[in-house]
């Protein structure tokens, strides 16, 4: 059946580099000596630890539980010691270091008791927060966890799932590599979404790059007892953008600010469903996952990956040549630059890319702006990126926010084409980097005006407590000495009397505390205590005096 | 550095280049048509402009390279080379070409900033300070008895040494300024139409001028170096305009095919308001300049103090580019309304 | 001549009129620009400005009493948005007033601290928990970093401790495009 296609706007054609990697057959990386668990490998708050340092955990056993309904829990690759749960270098192209969990593994491997789950007879609650508690997120890059996005919510059913097999980025290759190998698990993992989701039609969007995927995928779709689509796509990128995909096989474009649910589309990568399909049929939490290595290698291949495995052991592993200029985690378009080779290999870790100055020629210096507008030919968002460049460089981010700046997938296509050689993704990134601080320092200083508010009032409020009570209580004694018989005759004293009666009153009694508060046993002391106490005196003035007198040895200086 | 880490083998210098590339046939058809002074101009043009340029990046404290090679200026000078008459004296070429770099690039700031068309501005300011000069145009070599040689042509342009018998017998007026002239004698268009300076339909030599220009055109066009849009709504709006008069009053008015094979129109269309940097940005705005600029260039020959409008109206476009832009502005995606179901 | 004149006075009575009627019908309450200047503010509530407060400040700002380049806090980028707020011109910051400063939080030295509540009563806005003879800690998550706890305490505990960056908190920073190296 051929399902009509719509085009999305813009996009463009890139060498692809997928022969490099996709020839060889998938190989299971050796377990490396140390595993680095990065407790935040998600979008959402990070997992909390739950092991301490000395334990021995094993393998798929919880080391991170999940930390909130946006969540996932992270559990450790292989069996071992844990060696230290402590700050520790991740793959971010900051190279800030990270809360991590260190794991020496024993190389005995050990796994926990496999617990496969029977996801039809759970209540879907149950299940999804099985599925946070098995550290399920989205492989596809964005590492969103998968709980939530397994949520129909309050329209109790999303209609079209969408499974994104498109991988548009040239030189990654691992989800060919899955669904050329693993078709039948991805649609288990289908089958267990489409549980969930109650989704009634069910796409794979493949590019068309990719004949052997498509026929694997194809076959496994014809033994199942439900319909799936598996729909070739033209080979552009970014094809495989989420929205761009939704709106290749829809012709629906996710409205601006809202998400791919709200017109009835949830998008889930192949890798994502396998990794479902471990755990629900198999009791396995997702701690490893399928990485190209590929570049400046000897042997570019397909690796499956336990997860905390240092990169360097990979690239290793693929045949390190002389003459590399770098490493990337991800593809060259929107790949970042990792700071060292020590980092381990996270959830996101879909590709790592060797540079060399001949795959990767140094970028030349950038010109200014032209004004072309190839950049918004190119623009799978319809945007205007020379526009946004120039608003982002003035700082003018009101402007550029009007211009739809958050809508931007930030695919690196308008710096791709740019004559000038401009790094426009680079000031869109600033831009927001510093949209998303200065909204927070605005929410930080509307809460400090509230305390500072709310302070007032109640220091406020003190005064005026405090000031009552003082004048309930002088009416009350006000009062008291009216009552009091007149011992003076008949004439009632007049308010300063009372109120000089009252002070008088009050002088009495702070003279009596002091009185019983001061020490009582300097006066009347027996002989030997005082004798006691002249000694102790004597001796304080002596060293006194001492004091008072340069020491022998500063005396001898000259 | 982030990503991305592959670039498009693009460049500004490769896009001036094809632009230049583009001109080629433009000026060998002025050569064969017109004789070798164009060589000369466009030889002076482009020193003078590379000097300016170089001059002005020194003094703005940027380096040579690569701003120098980009070809921007040199692009810049063959455009007002080509708008000037060919057997101009130097010092007009000079100034004219010192203005539009310095000025109407370099102070505006420089490679992308400049709000005007620098070529258009040199022109502009040339046609309003020197209008003699601005009138020594080569006439057709169909049409001159004694056409001048490369040589000849140096020494007119760099003044002196030629009889003004000599020159009057080698210049000629355009055939927009026979048709104004013409006019304003309240000749009507047919008889005008009758000097030998106009050809089959455009002006004698003019006519393949401008057919060597389309080429020019349509060669960039098919290379994606201009798009469709302002070139198009250039020409239709010229076409349009004159149509319009043509058909109001034939006797007072030029035909429109005329208009369209007139110097510089098709120059226009495709080399100058197609500038990047002083157009539109957005496909609607380009068909709202072009169609703008087209018109302006009709209203002002026809009612205007000068015979060729082309200039004036890209300039007056340019001014009304920022106000085009902001309200042409497309649709970006997941804003347009098509979150509905498409037709089954 | 007395018609026109007639129309003059007609006009101006009945504009005076419309007007007086609406600033009695659309009288605002309170005073709207300096609440406006006060959102601008960065509510640190420091004082280094010369007023008890940012609300104080941004009310002096409206009453034209005060200047806009008096917030260290803000920084420039706060001076300009008041410019802009105003329809006046920016002026570069006051440095009578204080230089800005990054970011900092306050830190107690719990060894130090002998519970005399002075920082407590200092703090503009709440953000020291404690009582009297027990022990002060600041919650970092509510400090704005005014400094004012740091003189009052009488055992100099106080220290402000800029906010590293780390991980959640890291910002990309502005492309520089080398053109040419000057040294």
């Amino acid at each position: 059946m051929s399902r009509k296609l719509f085009k999305f706007k813009g996009g463009v054609h890139l060498p692809e580099h997928k022969a490099e990697s996709n020839a060889r057959p998938i190989h299971a990386a050796p377990l490396p000596g140390k595993l680095v668990i990065p407790l935040r490998q998600h979008i959402g708050n990070p997992a909390k630890p739950v092991v301490e340092v000395g334990e021995r955990v094993l393998k798929g056993q919880m080391i991170g539980a999940a930390d909130g309904y946006i969540s996932a829990a992270v559990h450790a690759s292989s069996s071992g010691i844990v060696t230290a749960i402590g700050p520790a270098a991740v793959p971010h192209i900051s190279g800030l270091p990270d809360l991590c969990i260190t794991l020496s593994t024993d190389g005995r491997d050990e796994w926990i008791a496999h617990a496969p789950l029977d996801y039809q007879a759970m209540a879907a609650a149950d299940l999804r927060m099985k599925l946070r508690d098995m550290g399920i997120a989205g492989l596809g890059g964005a590492v969103f966890p998968s709980a939530v996005k397994l949520d129909p919510g309050a329209a109790h059913s999303c209609p079209t799932l969408i499974i994104n097999g498109a991988e548009c980025e040239p030189w990654i290759t691992c989800d060919d590599m899955l669904m050329r190998n693993r078709a039948g698990e991805i649609l288990q993992g289908v089958a267990v979404m489409r549980h969930l989701l109650g989704s009634t039609e069910i796409l794979v969007g493949i590019e068309d790059n990719k004949p052997e995927a498509l026929a694997s995928m194809r076959a496994a779709a014809a033994a199942l007892d439900f319909t799936v689509e598996v729909v070739a796509v033209p080979t552009i990128y970014p094809a495989g953008g989420a929205k761009q995909l939704i709106e290749t096989l829809t012709g629906k474009q996710v409205p601006s600010g809202k998400l791919s649910t709200d017109i009835g589309i949830q998008v889930f990568n192949v890798g994502t469903a396998y990794a479902l399909a471990c755990a629900v049929h198999h009791g396995e939490p997702l701690i490893s996952r399928l990485v190209t290595v590929t570049g400046h290698v000897l042997r570019p291949q397909n690796v499956e990956v336990l997860i905390g495995t240092p990169m360097r052991t990979l690239i290793a592993l693929a045949g390190e040549r002389g003459g590399s200029t770098g490493v990337l985690m991800g593809g060259p378009m929107m790949g970042m630059p990792m700071p060292d080779l020590e980092v381990p290999v996270v959830k996101a870790t879909n590709c790592i890319l060797v540079k060399s100055n001949a795959l990767f020629p140094p970028l030349p210096k950038a010109l200014p702006c032209i004004r072309c507008t190839r950049c918004a030919d190119v623009c799978p968002a319809a945007l205007q990126p020379q526009e946004l460049f120039r608003f982002a460089k003035a700082g003018d981010f009101g402007r550029a926010q009007e211009y739809h700046l958050f809508d931007c997938i930030e695919c690196g296509c308008c710096s791709y084409v740019c004559p000038s050689h401009i790094p426009l993704v680079d000031f869109y990134r600033y831009a927001k980097s510093e949209i998303w601080a200065r909204e927070k320092d605005k929410r930080a200083a509307d809460l400090a005006r509230e305390r500072h508010e709310f302070r007032e009032f109640r220091l406020a409020r003190e005064k005026k407590e405090k000031a009552e009570k003082l004048a309930a209580k002088a009416q009350v004694k006000r009062a008291e000495l009216a009552a009091a018989p007149a011992s003076e005759g008949a004439a009632v004293p007049s308010e300063a009397d009372a109120k000089k009666a009252l002070i008088a009153a009050a002088l009495a009694r702070a003279q009596a505390k002091k009185a019983e508060a001061a020490p009582k046993n300097t006066d009347h002391l027996p002989p030997g205590t005082q004798r006691e106490i002249e000694e102790i005196e004597a001796r304080r003035a002596k060293i006194r005096e001492l004091a008072r007198q340069p020491l022998e040895s500063e005396e001898k200086k000259p | 550095m982030p990503s991305p880490f592959i670039l498009d083998r693009s460049s500004v210098t490769q896009v001036m280049a094809w632009v230049l590339a583009a001109l080629l046939p433009g000026v060998a058809a002025y050569v064969w048509l017109f004789g070798p002074a164009i060589l000369v101009t466009l030889a002076l043009a482009t020193v003078t402009a590379l000097a300016a340029e170089a001059a002005m990046l020194k003094a703005r404290g940027y380096p040579a390279r690569p701003f120098l090679t980009d070809l921007s200026a040199i692009v810049t000078a063959w455009l007002l080379a080509l708008s000037l008459p060919a057997l101009a004296p130097w010092w007009l070429i000079v100034t004219g070409t010192l203005f539009a770099i310095v000025v109407a690039k370099h102070l505006y700031g420089g490679l992308g900033q400049n709000i005007f068309n620098p070529a258009m501005v040199g022109y502009a300011v040339l046609i309003v300070s020197f209008p003699v000069q601005m009138t020594q145009w080569p006439g057709p070599l169909a049409l001159t008895e004694t056409p001048l040689t490369l040589a000849q042509s140096a020494t007119v342009i760099f003044g002196g040494g030629v009889p003004k018998a000599t020159l009057d017998a080698v210049t000629m007026a355009t055939p927009l300024d026979a048709l104004r002239t013409g006019l304003l004698q309240q000749l009507t268009v047919d008889e005008i139409m009758t000097q030998p300076v106009f050809g089959q339909f455009g002006g004698v030599g003019f006519e393949w001028l401008a057919a060597a220009f389309l080429l020019g055109g349509l060669l960039l066009w098919a290379l994606r170096i201009i798009s469709w849009q302002v070139p198009l709504a250039f020409l239709a709006g010229i076409w349009l305009a004159a149509g319009f008069l043509h058909f109001f009053d034939a006797g007072r008015f030029g035909a429109p095919w005329f208009h369209l094979f007139a110097p510089s129109v098709m120059l226009g269309a495709f080399f100058i308001a197609t500038d990047p940097v002083s157009g539109a940005t957005t496909p609607r705005g380009k068909l709202i300049f072009g169609f703008g600029a087209g018109l302006l260039t009709i209203v002002i020959r026809t009612w205007g103090g000068y015979p060729d409008g082309v200039a004036f109206a890209i300039l007056l476009m340019n001014l009304s580019v920022p106000l085009i832009d902001q309200y042409t502005q497309p649709r970006v995606y997941g804003t347009g309304g098509r979150g509905k179901e498409p037709p089954a | 001549m007395i018609a026109a004149i007639l129309v003059m006075v007609g006009l101006a009575v009945a504009i005076g009129l419309v007007l007086g009627w609406s600033a009695i019908r659309f009288k605002v309450e309170g005073n709207p620009l300096a609440e406006k200047i006060d959102a601008i503010l960065p509510q640190t509530q420091c004082g280094q400005c010369g007023f008890p407060g940012c609300r104080p400040y941004a009310e002096a700002i409206a009453r034209g009493e005060a200047e806009i380049n008096q917030c260290p806090p803000g920084g420039e980028e706060g001076v300009k948005k008041l410019a802009e707020l105003l329809g006046v011109e920016p002026k570069p910051l006051d440095e009578t007033h204080g230089t800005p400063k990054p970011k900092s939080v306050a830190f107690i030295d719990e060894q130090l601290c002998i519970g005399c509540t002075l920082c407590i009563q200092a703090c503009p806005v709440d953000a020291i928990v404690g009582a009297a003879k027990q022990m002060h800690t600041i919650v970092a998550a509510e400090c704005t970093g005014c400094e004012l706890c740091v003189a009052p305490c009488p055992v100099d505990c106080i220290s402000m401790v800029p906010i590293a960056e780390d991980l959640p908190h890291w910002k990309w920073k502005y492309p520089v495009i080398e053109l040419k190296r000057v040294a």
